[in-house]
């Protein structure tokens, strides 16, 4: 499984590690918050909201270099939005997200 | 460059803000999460460049620029390459840029909205002012009202002009100059130092004058190839 880096992070910033580091704060921020309203979409079974939480989800994969997981996370939304709830595919989406709360502690 | 973003994350506004931090050119503004706060202030501010997401909860970013009626250069970012066509049937919108942005096609996308509003630029200031239709002169301390489409000719007399219509004519205490500033190049043209006509009106032109209604009017030989750029020749 890929695994999330600071490439374009690090691209973004240019050495300036103020820049990195308040955009790192901010997805830290952002990310359990995002997490939250997903699993409260989940529970309530409100595919519109859930489509809506993945959306915004799936861009931390991309700044994260994630790219595959994000292709899913793309293929997830699609099917969200043809009201196509895949159960394969949102237990792939919640591995990512561990993945990525993990790795979130560790920078 | 004065620009604003909207965007419903504050990660990606980040982003665009740090990216316009790199180029000396821009000016990020002001940030918006939701189109609604831009749109008042888009009404009470002057924006060259908006930096508009296009999935927003509630007002979507195609939402928000069909509510705008001044619209400044527009540069979607987002993650849905979807809706490009779409976006791109807007003459306003400048570029799509997929998230996550890149430096270089920022700076590529940057560099087209510089473009693209220095043509418009150079386009608005050559533009001629709306055609008015019409201006009042005073006559025995009465104003009254001139179509300027019914003046074929203007003569100047002393320290009088001669106003002349279809239907009647005006003798107003002014001068050529002053009436001049006031008519559209596009129509009218001073052709001698004592005339200006309503190049609309001609009837025939001879070497050095020119028929205008019943009047024959001259033309200076300085004023001739200007008078000859006003025509639609066969």
């Amino acid at each position: 499984m890929e695994q999330p880096n600071l490439n374009y992070i690090n691209q973004l910033a240019r050495g300036d590690d103020s820049i990195k580091k308040t955009l790192l704060d901010v997805i830290k921020t952002e990310f359990p918050q995002e997490i939250e309203d997903y699993y409260k979409s989940i529970e309530i079974k409100d595919f519109k909201k859930i489509e809506e939480n993945v959306h915004r989800i799936k861009h931390k994969f991309s700044i994260l270099g994630l790219e595959k997981s994000y292709e899913k996370a793309n293929e997830f939304e699609y099917h969200l939005r043809e009201k196509q709830f895949n159960l394969k595919e949102k237990q792939n989406f919640n591995k990512i997200l561990i993945m990525i709360s993990e790795y979130l502690q560790t920078i | 460059m004065n620009c604003i973003v909207i965007d419903d994350e504050k990660m990606a506004r980040f982003i665009i803000k740090t990216l316009c931090d790199q180029i000396k050119s821009i000016n990020l503004v002001e940030e918006f999460s939701d189109g609604i706060q831009a749109i008042k202030y888009l009404n009470e501010n002057q924006i060259d460049l908006i930096f508009l997401d296009i999935h927003m909860p509630n007002f979507s970013g195609l939402d928000f620029i069909k509510t705008l009626k001044d619209t400044p250069k527009i540069i979607f970012t987002t993650s849905d390459p979807q809706f490009a066509i779409e976006a791109f049937g807007y003459y306003f919108i400048v570029d799509y840029l997929l998230k996550p942005i890149e430096f270089l096609r920022f700076e590529k996308a940057i560099k087209k909205a510089e473009r693209q509003l220095f043509v418009q630029n150079q386009l608005d200031q050559n533009k001629e002012p709306a055609l008015k239709n019409d201006f009042y002169v005073n006559i025995d301390r009465r104003l009254i009202k001139i179509d300027l489409l019914n003046i074929y000719l203007i003569e100047a007399k002393g320290g009088y002009i001669n106003i002349k219509t279809e239907n009647k004519n005006y003798v107003v205490h002014s001068t050529l100059k002053k009436i001049e500033e006031k008519l559209p190049n596009s129509l009218f043209l001073k052709v001698h130092r004592s005339f200006i006509i309503n190049v609309k009106k001609i009837i025939d032109i001879e070497y050095n004058s020119v028929l205008i209604n019943k009047d024959v009017i001259p033309v200076s030989r300085s004023k001739r190839p200007e008078l000859m750029k006003h025509l639609d020749l066969l």
